[in-house]
């Protein structure tokens, strides 16, 4: 399902403007990170997505749909977001009924309903803990049950708010293996995060955005190695982009793979 | 006599079967910065609670082995005691501002004024405390208005305020912009040299490198290993744990077995990493 903002502009009620004209389309199946300074208006952009906000001036469509002229609950069938604190989210007695708790919502047949619970479940491996209270959970887990609550509701788009925050190596291993798996089925997929070594690792197109507007947007490999540009919203390039810049190799690095790659060739010169 | 003297600690939440920490042996010296690694569940936060005194004042619990700070035995002091030397900042900053304030401004006053610090003295305290983690515009929001990083700022300033001997931060940069990590490592690194004790736990190792003076690795409520961080953060045990590691570990590892990094050493930071590499 395709997003296209045009000219969106956000004012808070204290008189902080959040979004000072930001336009971008992303197609349908796309995986989107955005990047960009504390303050930059990265959650403020995305909750007009799902209208949790609404657009002071300028346009929002979600396929075809103005967020305007349709309510959240009814939004909620397009755009699943996951907060950046599960905390926020979270409020069943247990992580089964949470989980199911949306596409009972949305309205879905009995048996697709277990069956996405059960999907959603096994993708985030929390099968074993369905009669759990989830503030029994760690805040790890309580993570993943955010995570499953809204993957279950089988929108075309997700939104995950700094889904890697307070998260160990292993877990980020599991989140990213969520994401993978919803570009595999086609889902588009929009990130907020700071983890840019995750950013790099996870993502084909990179938004970096600065003071309410959209600052750079391409390719990963055309954004990341924008050093002096991505500083100015607060953003260093990912390790291993940095180190390859300083050994003078001539591509931009994104990830393990291609860094040893690259350096081999740059070596053998 | 050490700063921090942890002996034998173990300690038990209420309603949990296992104990969270089990025979923590720690000593810390006065100035001393100190980061704390683990996968999630190895004990950091409840570290940091004991060493704040909320384990288990607050939270209750079975706890044996003594927790001195400072020269004072926990167990018999008071809480009111205890924040006197000891200041935490919390994981979830949103659980640690007041709701009590409307301010910035007002929310970093607001420990001062619980201690009866003098007005006069407050105002200078919380502008500079302001103007030290670069968020004097922020005086006059509300902290409710700000986004997660720069409540996590708001959060770290309020217990800067206070000068406490001991600062305790549980992962103080988990919604922060990169650049504004780096800050936030450089100002705590500050404190430090100007004495202040600092225990922060912290997934980023390449700034752990760079800023602390020594790294406990925790794991299922133990020490696994303590070093110098560059000695640490590279072990094999790290990663065989399920640690994070830096890129620059990882891809140095790798790069040894396909016999393209020589040194017998391991790097944390850029610098290392492109020393090692460089042709």
């Amino acid at each position: 399902m395709k997003i296209e903002i045009r000219d969106l502009r956000f004012t808070y009620p204290t008189g902080l403007e959040a979004l000072q004209g930001v336009s971008l389309v992303v197609e349908p199946g796309e995986q989107v990170a955005i990047v960009g300074q504390n303050g930059a208006g990265k959650t403020t952009l995305v909750r007009h997505f799902n209208g949790l906000l609404q657009a002071a001036a300028g346009s929002v469509l979600i396929g075809e749909w103005d967020p305007k002229k349709y309510s959240v609950a009814k939004l909620a069938s397009r755009v699943g977001y996951v907060f950046q604190n599960p905390d926020e989210q979270l409020f069943s007695k247990d992580v089964g009924t949470e989980v199911k708790f949306g596409p009972r919502n949305l309205g879905y047949a009995k048996e697709k309903i277990d069956e996405l619970v059960q999907r959603a479940l096994s993708l985030t491996e929390l099968s074993d803990k369905t009669e759990t209270n989830p503030y029994d959970l760690s805040p790890t887990w309580r993570k993943m049950v955010a995570l499953a609550s809204v993957i279950a509701m089988d929108t075309p788009i997700v939104i995950f708010d700094e889904p890697t925050t307070g998260q160990d190596a292993l877990n980020v291993a599991r989140i990213a293996h969520v994401i993978a798996e919803l570009r595999r089925e086609g889902k588009t997929v929009i990130t907020i995060t700071h983890d840019i070594d995750f950013c790099a690792e996870n993502f084909e197109r990179v938004i970096a955005m600065s003071k309410g507007r959209i600052l750079l947007d391409g390719p990963a490999r055309e954004i990341l190695g924008q050093e002096h540009i991505l500083a100015q919203t607060y953003v260093d390039p990912p390790q291993l982009t940095r180190l390859g810049k300083k050994l003078g190799l001539k591509e931009t690095v994104r990830n393990q793979v291609e860094f040893l790659e690259i350096y081999k060739n740059h070596r053998n010169k | 006599m050490a700063f921090i003297n942890l002996q034998n600690v173990t300690y038990k939440y209420p309603l949990t079967k296992t104990p969270v920490l089990q025979n923590i042996n720690l000593q810390v010296n006065e100035g001393e910065f100190i980061a704390v690694v683990g996968p999630n569940g190895a004990g950091k936060s409840t570290l940091c609670y004991t060493l704040a005194g909320f384990v288990p004042h607050f939270f209750k619990g079975e706890i044996s082995g003594s927790v001195e700070v400072a020269g004072r035995e926990s167990s018999k002091s008071t809480l009111d005691e205890w924040v006197r030397n000891v200041g935490l900042a919390f994981q979830n900053p949103f659980n640690q501002i007041s709701g009590a304030k409307y301010t910035v401004f007002e929310e970093i006053a607001f420990g001062l004024e619980n201690n009866g610090v003098p007005r006069e003295e407050i105002k200078p305290r919380v502008e500079e405390a302001l103007s030290l983690t670069d968020i004097s515009d922020l005086a006059d929001r509300s902290p409710y208005s700000l986004s997660g990083g720069q409540q996590q700022r708001v959060a770290l300033t309020s217990i800067l305020v206070m000068r406490p001997k001991l600062l305790v931060l549980d992962e103080p940069t988990s919604q922060m912009d990169p650049i504004g990590t780096r800050e936030v490592f450089g100002v705590v690194r500050k404190m430090a040299e100007g004495g202040m004790t600092v225990v922060m736990v912290e997934h980023k190792m390449e700034w752990i490198a760079q800023f602390a003076d020594r790294v406990i690795a925790l794991q299922d409520g133990k020490i696994l290993l303590e070093g110098k961080p560059n000695e640490l953060l590279t072990s094999d045990l790290l990663s065989e744990n399920g640690f994070g590691i830096s890129r620059y570990t990882s891809t140095a590892r790798e790069a040894k077995k396909q016999g393209l990094w020589k040194s017998e050493k391991l790097p944390v930071t850029l610098d290392e990493a492109a020393e090692g590499f460089k042709p």
